[in-house]
């Protein structure tokens, strides 16, 4: 018998008979890791959260079973609920700044677990025991401290002490580590993976990033519009899948070697209440044949403990996962003169230096990515550019013309060449606007055209984005995350710039999309000449668009060259770990090997 | 609570230093004003006071006590000096009393009203704000976010006379109509009388303390933090208390401080409709005689008691909050 067995599960928006999620099926040994991987909106979190028995906002579990050693959780009472939830089963949150009580002093916050299961008799040795587990400091002033007083990957073994506090016999991880660095969530995964193994608690990992979850995961589920569609072995799912979805949503993982190209899935998931009969990929489906349209596939076995659910999966399968695309071959199309030089630039966030001694280059048509974790100052340094930080020393000029700190005090046409695009579409593009008032602002601002060839030039800019006219005239809450994204790009690039700076573009997207867009900036980038400056933290993107890197760290610059040479044979030994603590698919399968 | 967050670095005792010195500003202001309201800007104070029938000798003899004489800038000196030392000059109706012994036991009566109710609302409303916030849009909800709706309505004085008639008059003979308490006892000696004055005030204060902590506990309970708190086990009491309220109040605080501002000075209506000998009153009085000297000194008290309160609200927003706290050390 499984520790955790969950049967046809499914969960509907209370009150209208609309299914978030159904017919979910799985089952967790002791000791194993599940990896329940799917985009946002595929429902992996509440299937998650209903292994507590609970339910956000007008959500209701109306059908199945969750039984843990043996036991239906759904049939509980409220108070035997309670009991279960934080002792039998526990749960560790996505963001954990923010599921830590701020007013609430650490120590409070874990012994009260301990207290509210009476679980053993010294609180006080358990406690230090439990800090003892995660890695964190066990002295008494460190449980006096207030969860803002620590730091991100601190406050997330908090979180994961919290959990396994009372020796619990299955853990929800809801994507805890996004939001960390890549080091300290290498530290936090290896916690977790050791914690499950040594206490064998069953553990359902959550997450959207496949590469983590190839790193943790035994097995892997994989999500799509609130069914799972694949479900096997770790190594078996990632090599050959032998679902559509699944295998399309593994190329489109980034590489670090950067063999494969890099290819999204066009389209978007179907929300609930707008699933169409048949299989739900089947409108962006390779392999749609008719009967897809019909009938929903069934759960098929491929092997022992491996599960499928397409009509056309023995084909699938057949085809060697080989068949990937090459990456084609990336040339340097740099020219000499520099479009964009920085000499000895030092910055500062009001009296703290945050930037020390830059020295960096971008040529006309070439781009350069600037990675580092976040607080190396690779933003700061991407808004002294863009005239968006002006607090900075040295010098800074735009072909070979000086540049003042300051959009402000910068020349019309200046401003014109330079263009930012923000990390999050979500809330840089103005909600009450159009997309075509939002795409025609810099046209006004920056050009004096008539208003016909303002019209006929926004929609040039959305079909280079491959986005329809048709969304001239809607509103930004009517587009998907990656539609809106494409929409600031095309705000960026409708006034011609001559260098276009990409601050972390696609972490806020899913996968599938993230691949899509940065496919698109590669292209566009080639088509329009562009020099682009490319800010990411993530090491697994660059192969694809850069042809130079500069890794930074702490305000300085410690690596930079061409990005086959800083990936493949690292100088700096700040480069070296953050290779060796990106999770990737590679490396994950070449461990299991 | 933004004041708050621009002085963190200095330490708290610097924080409260810095805001007693801009509370001694603002009354400062608020002296220069009052004092130009009253006394400046009148062409003839003494003749205003007096009326038009006044004999020329009278007039001189007023001016010479109310020290109209010397030049403008000279009488401020010279009033403000008063103030600071104590000596609030004389009362022109109270045959000559100093105001300071006019406006004493008065004054104890009305902190005395506002501190009672104080004490009875905040922690009435609290709770009224936590419970409907619990079962949000439940039936409590609904019943009672209407009842604040209409008693925020209300002004004091319908919802004072409403409640002479109920309990005092027509329908029931409970409780006396009139609060009179004779000048030689405390108010400790006729509780019964502040019954229905301190209803009436909590009464007009409860709905905004309510409103404001059933919002703030709404966005608290659908924090991560208080859903992680029931995913780790906690009883639902000790979810509500323990997790929720400490973070819902910090945003009520401020409102609570303009509340406790709003009583001392509407205490003046409640106070009327009773017949309570409170400042309030002392207040509607010393404008009808024209008693420039009470006043002034009402004025000024009231003022400080608004700066206090605020003062005091800021202090306690720092002390419930510990990021604002521990950022001060
Ligand atoms: S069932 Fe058909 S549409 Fe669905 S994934 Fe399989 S092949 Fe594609």
């Amino acid at each position: 018998m499984s520790v955790l067995e969950v049967e046809n599960l499914r969960i509907e928006i209370e009150g209208t008979g609309i299914d978030i999620v159904d017919e979910i099926s799985f089952h967790i040994e002791a000791g194993e890791v599940l990896g329940l991987v799917g985009e946002s909106g595929s429902g992996k979190t509440t299937v998650g959260l209903s292994l507590l028995g609970h339910q956000r906002r007008g959500a209701k579990i109306v059908a199945g079973q969750v039984r843990v050693d043996g036991k239906d959780i759904l049939e509980r009472s409220p108070a035997q609920l309670r009991a279960l939830r934080g002792g039998t089963v526990s749960y560790v949150p996505q963001d954990p700044s923010a599921a830590l009580n701020p007013a609430l002093r650490i120590g409070r916050q874990l012994e009260e677990v301990l207290a509210a299961h009476r679980f053993g008799s010294s609180h006080e040795e358990r406690l230090r025991e439990m800090l003892e587990e995660v890695l964190l400091p066990t002295e008494r002033s460190f449980l006096r401290r207030y969860p803002h007083q620590l730091s991100g990957g601190q406050q997330q073994r908090v979180g994961l002490a919290m959990a396994f506090a009372c020796r619990p016999r299955v853990i929800v991880l809801d994507e805890p580590t996004t939001g960390l660095d890549v080091t300290t969530q290498a530290h936090v995964l290896a916690t977790v993976r050791m914690l499950c193994r040594a206490h064998g608690v069953a553990a359902l990992y959550v997450s959207h990033d496949l590469a983590v979850v190839a790193a943790l995961a035994d097995r892997v589920a994989v999500m799509y519009a609130g069914r799972i569609v694949e479900i096997g072995r770790e190594r078996d799912l990632f090599l050959a899948s032998a679902h559509p979805y699944a295998r399309r949503l593994v190329e489109a993982i980034p590489e670090i070697s950067g063999e494969h190209e890099l290819v999204g899935i066009p389209g978007t998931a179907p929300r609930p209440g707008h699933r169409p009969t048949g299989c739900f990929f089947a409108p962006r489906c390779d392999y749609a044949v008719d009967i897809c349209r019909e009938q929903f596939p069934p759960r098929e076995r491929v092997a022992e403990r491996r599960e499928v659910r397409c009509h056309r999966w023995q084909e699938v399968l057949a085809e060697a996962v080989h068949d990937r695309p090459l990456a084609a071959v990336r040339t340097n199309g740099a020219s000499a003169d520099a479009l964009i030089s920085i000499r000895n630039l030092q910055a500062a966030h009001g009296e703290r230096p945050v930037l020390f001694d830059i020295d960096l280059d971008v040529a006309p048509r070439q781009c350069v990515a600037l990675v580092g974790e976040s607080g190396s100052g690779k933003t700061t340094l991407a808004r002294c550019i863009a005239g968006l930080h002006r607090n900075f020393t040295g010098e800074l000029a735009l072909r070979g013309i000086p540049l003042r700190p300051g959009a402000r005090n910068r020349s019309r046409d200046t401003r014109r060449d330079i263009q930012y695009v923000f990390q999050s579409p979500y809330s840089s593009l103005n909600p009450r606007k159009t997309i075509g008032q939002i795409i025609g602002q810099p046209l006004r601002l920056f050009f004096d055209l008539p208003r016909r060839d303002q019209h006929a030039r926004i929609v040039h800019a959305l079909e280079r984005v491959q986005l329809t006219s048709s969304v001239v005239d809607r509103y930004p809450h009517e587009l998907s995350g990656g539609e809106r994204q494409r929409v600031a790009i095309a705000r960026a690039l409708v006034s011609e710039p001559a260098l276009l700076v990409c601050d972390e573009v696609t972490s806020a997207l899913d996968v599938s999309v993230q691949a899509a867009i940065v496919d698109l900036i590669a292209e566009l980038q080639r088509e329009m000449e562009l020099g682009l400056l490319f800010v990411t933290h993530n090491l697994a993107l660059i192969r694809t668009i850069a042809q130079e890197v500069a890794v930074m760290s702490a305000g300085r610059i410690v690596e930079h060259g061409p990005v086959d040479r800083v990936l493949d044979q690292p100088e700096a030994e700040y480069t070296k770990r953050l290779l060796a603590d990106t999770p990737s698919l590679e490396s994950a399968l070449a461990i299991a090997e | 609570m933004s004041t708050a967050i621009r002085f963190v670095r200095r330490g708290i005792s610097g924080f409260v230093l810095r805001r007693v010195l801009l509370g001694l500003l603002t009354l400062l202001l608020v002296s220069v004003i009052v004092f130009a309201a009253t006394q400046a800007l009148p062409s003839d104070p003494a003749r205003a006071i007096l009326g038009r029938t006044a004999t020329p000798e009278s007039l001189a003899a007023l001016r010479k006590q109310l020290n109209l004489t010397g030049s403008i800038p000279g009488q401020y000196a010279h009033w403000l000096k008063g103030f600071v030392t104590g000596d609030f000059g004389n009362s022109l109706a109270a045959r000559g009393e100093p105001v300071t012994q006019v406006l004493g036991k008065r004054l104890e009566n009305s902190a005395f009203l506002v501190l009672i109710a104080g004490e009875v609302s905040i922690p009435l409303s609290i709770l009224l704000g936590v419970l409907a916030a619990r079962r949000r849009d439940g039936p409590f909800d609904h019943t009672s976010s209407l009842l604040m709706l209409a008693l925020a309505a209300l002004p004091e004085f319908v919802v004072g006379i409403a409640l002479v008639v109920l309990f005092g008059t027509t329908v029931f003979h409970w409780l006396p109509a009139v609060s009179l308490i004779p000048p030689e006892d405390t108010p400790f000696q006729h509780l019964k009388a502040l019954i229905l004055p301190v209803a009436t005030l909590v009464l007009a204060v409860s709905p905004y303390i309510a409103r404001i902590m059933r919002a703030s506990m709404v966005e608290v309970l659908e924090s991560d933090f208080v859903e992680m708190a029931r995913l780790k086990g906690m009883p639902e009491r000790h979810v509500l208390w323990r997790h929720a309220v400490p973070n819902a109040v910090a945003p009520a605080i401020q409102v609570i401080a303009l509340n406790l501002a709003y009583l001392a000075g509407g205490i003046v209506v409640v106070e009327f409709v009773f017949g309570y000998p409170g400042i309030g009153s002392a207040l509607v009085d010393a404008v009808a005689n024209r008693d420039l000297p009470v006043v002034q000194a009402l004025a000024i008290l009231i003022a400080g008691v608004y700066v206090a309160l605020n003062l005091m609200a800021d202090v306690a927003t720092i002390l419930v909050s510990p990021r604002l706290r521990t950022s001060l050390r």
